[in-house]
């Protein structure tokens, strides 16, 4: 894992002292809430509707167990002993008091953390594949690149004040885990012919009110150009891109204004300027990040474990935990272990203080001291040797983490909604709450199979329901809370926007139409189909006719 | 106005003058105009001709690339921030320092606040006007906020590169290293 050496220390120190002089400046009213405005938000604080909330950034999703301690401990000290869990890998906390921030930040440099860049016009926090270093199909590890990423771009000078955020997401596997479609700019590695990697880029996608798929920038970046070549893209984007309208602003409506030739040329000029230059990275550098991510010292096992086997043909409930929430390693005898935050009737990314502790201890103790946090807002132990699952499992089942849910419909990506979100037009939480309730009840989650339900509380879209299989869009009718339903979208290979299936429903209503949705998908359903591809294959009509009867 | 520079409060010989103003040498006193690049398009011929120095202000929306062949005439160049939050101009003051190895003074106008001062140095800007009313405290704390550089800029045109595993390290000879 990537460990702080004195520079990247020297700098978040500096940071805490510069907010600290800030916070001192607003409470002292030398400076206006809208000049501090950006300032906050350059580091992660927003203003709620009840109160300020602090976005923590965990660089690519990626922490050890002590950091994780340390955001059980903020939790309890500056918070209501709980942190919610978002789809940008960070960490909320949504009870601090502005006069405690600084000190909050104190705490989180001690583990090597921050709030940097966790919000405002800037380059966010570079999100990657949550299984990263353990999957069994990635060519690489695509946290060397993405840390590579967040040193570059932090604080950086001339890209802090675009002209809207600007998301970064990196894979290093052909299978997509990462939503790169769905960003700014994703980048996938590729190998060419020639056998050498690198990089294909994406750019222009986003959610929001305007969902884009990203669109190839170029097919292959050789790895030394990496730096250079993201740049050029952001000059592009800083100089051209629209400051006159917030929802006009993002990359990818300049890329649709453009076209993406004409884009792609600007870029490919402005890279023609700068390549081979300071940014340019060499091998050895590329080395030395690598080395940080270096694998664990995995004991070299020769087959499956045969206690493990055995508990799993003994005990059902930890077979069907197994057989839901783990993915295979590519080392032998290794699981990666899914802990999913989406308990039935629970709040979706939300842990509570003991929980986090309980995961920290089982990283340290299981799992080569690493959790991952994922987009999709569960918690994720990378690296467990089979013959401690049992023990694992048992841990988290006592502490109410073992829901057997990872990926099928009640795994479900919520944003905070109007419970907390000052933007929100409706509730997000309870709406998952009845539905992870109703479908977990019905018994049939294993029957519905693999299917991404996402919801959001507003058209901004931070619960990705454009990218869901079946997506829930909070709205606003007559000062009462409606939810549209959008159906057929995909976060990951075979990027799709779901497409709005009729009107909306009421807060009472909605539960039902998601169940009538599913019964249609089965009923429709052929042998190993997903729901998109049901839904590719049969289209809106048999859904539509489901929920709206025949007109 | 007060203008700020590297060791501090500076005078300002410069006078920015409207478009409409009279430029000769000795009817107005002003030998060291500024003007605006519509002026600049207008009047261009014109101004060559007066043979004296002359400085020129680039909205937010104007870029370098607009008077690329005539860069090297310009004694100043002002680039407008109309808010604090429009950064193009950060891109604009790499542009003139890099690509058209403008040597001179780049001045930013505008809505400049503290907190960009470090910001726009990294990026070439030597010179900062700032509004009037605001205090000039802690100014040059500011630019010392941040001891270290995670990226090349224009205050960092090259790295400095570390053996694999070395930590990186802080030299005063260089302002500051990126990654290493």
């Amino acid at each position: 894992m990537y460990r702080y050496d004195e520079f990247d220390h020297t700098l978040v120190r500096e940071r805490v002292d510069q907010f600290r002089g800030q916070v001192a400046r607003r409470l002292s009213g030398e400076l206006s809430e809208e000049e501090f405005r950006p300032l906050r938000l350059m580091n992660g604080l927003y203003l709620q509707l009840h109160a300020y909330m602090l976005r923590v950034a965990i660089p690519y999703g990626t922490l050890s167990g002590r950091q994780m301690h340390k955001l059980a401990d903020i939790a309890r000290r500056f918070d209501r002993g709980y942190g919610h869990f978002t789809t940008r890998q960070n960490i909320q906390y949504n009870w601090p008091k502005l006069s405690d921030i600084p000190d909050l930040l104190t705490e989180l440099a001690s583990v090597e953390m921050h709030a940097i860049q966790t919000s405002g016009n800037v380059i966010r926090n570079t999100t990657a594949d949550p299984y990263a270093g353990a999957a069994n199909d990635e060519l690489e590890d695509p946290r060397i690149y993405a840390e590579l990423i967040r040193q570059w771009s932090t604080l950086h000078p001339e890209f802090s004040f675009l002209p809207r955020k600007f998301k970064i997401a990196v894979t290093g596997a052909p299978h997509d885990r990462a939503a790169i479609r769905f960003h700014d700019i994703g980048l996938q590695m590729r190998q060419n012919s020639a056998g050498e990697r690198g990089f294909e880029v994406v750019v222009g996608g986003g959610q929001g009110r305007t969902p884009v798929i990203a669109q190839t920038l170029r097919a292959f970046l050789p790895k030394r150009d990496l730096l250079t070549y993201l740049e050029a893209i952001l000059r592009v984007y800083n100089m051209l891109g629209r400051r006159d309208n917030i929802y006009k602003a993002r990359i990818k409506i300049l890329v649709q204004s453009t076209g993406i030739e004409k884009f792609t040329e600007l870029v490919e000029r402005e890279f023609g300027e700068i390549k081979g230059g300071a940014l340019a990275l060499p091998d050895d550098e590329i080395a030395r990040i690598s080395a940080y991510f270096a694998p664990p010292a995995y004991e070299l096992l020769s087959e499956d474990d045969a206690d493990y086997l055995a508990a799993r043909r003994t005990d059902r409930e930890f077979d069907t935990w197994c057989r839901i929430n783990l993915k295979p390693h590519k080392q032998l005898g290794y699981a990666i272990a899914d802990i999913s935050l989406k308990r039935s009737g629970g709040i979706p990314g939300d842990a509570t203080a003991d929980q986090m502790d309980i995961m920290a201890e089982l990283a340290t103790r299981y799992s080569f001291d690493e959790l991952r946090i994922t987009y999709k807002q569960n918690v994720v132990l990378p690296h467990v040797r089979q013959a401690d699952l049992l023990a694992v499992w048992k841990e988290i089942d006592a502490a109410g983490l073992a829901t057997a849910n990872v990926e099928l419909a009640s795994d479900i990506i919520a944003c905070p909604g109007l419970d907390y979100c000052n933007l929100a037009n409706a509730r997000s939480i309870p709406v998952a709450q009845r539905i992870s309730t109703a479908l977990t009840n019905s018994g049939r989650l294993e029957e519905i199979g693999p299917l991404r339900l996402n919801i959001s509380g507003c058209i901004n879209a931070c619960g990705h329901h454009h990218a869901a299989e079946i997506g829930l869009l909070g709205v606003d009718r007559k000062g009462k809370e409606f939810y549209q339903i959008t159906l057929g979208g995909n976060p990951e290979d075979n990027a799709a926007i779901g497409q709005v299936i009729g009107p909306s429903f009421s807060y009472e209503a909605i539960t039902g139409a998601v169940e009538t949705v599913l019964d249609t998908y089965l009923a429709n359903r052929q042998d190993g189909e997903r729901f998109g591809e049901t839904w590719g294959r049969i289209g809106p009509r048999p859904f539509k006719e489901a929920l709206y009867g025949t007109a | 106005m007060v203008l700020l520079k590297q060791d501090g409060i500076a005078a300002d010989s410069w006078t920015r003058i409207d478009d409409d103003a009279e430029i000769a040498p000795g009817n107005t006193g002003v030998t060291q105009p500024i003007i605006s690049l519509t002026r600049w398009k207008r009047d261009r011929d014109t101004l060559l001709a007066l043979n004296g120095e002359i400085g020129i202000v680039l909205g937010s929306d104007e870029s370098p690339a607009l008077i690329a062949d005539d860069i090297h005439r310009f004694g100043v160049i002002c680039l407008d921030f109309p808010k604090f939050t429009d950064g193009r101009g950060y891109s604009y003051a790499r542009l003139l320092r890099s690509r058209y190895n403008y040597t001179s003074e780049i001045r930013a106008i505008g809505n400049v606040l503290r907190d960009q001062a470090l910001f726009m140095r990294r990026c070439g800007i030597d010179a900062l006007e700032i509004m009037d009313g605001r205090s000039t405290d802690g100014w040059r704390q500011a630019f010392a906020e941040f001891s270290i550089r995670y990226q090349p800029a224009e205050d960092t045109p090259t790295i400095k590169i570390a053996k694999p595993g070395q930590a990186h390290y802080l030299n005063s000879e260089v302002v500051g290293c990126w990654a290493y």
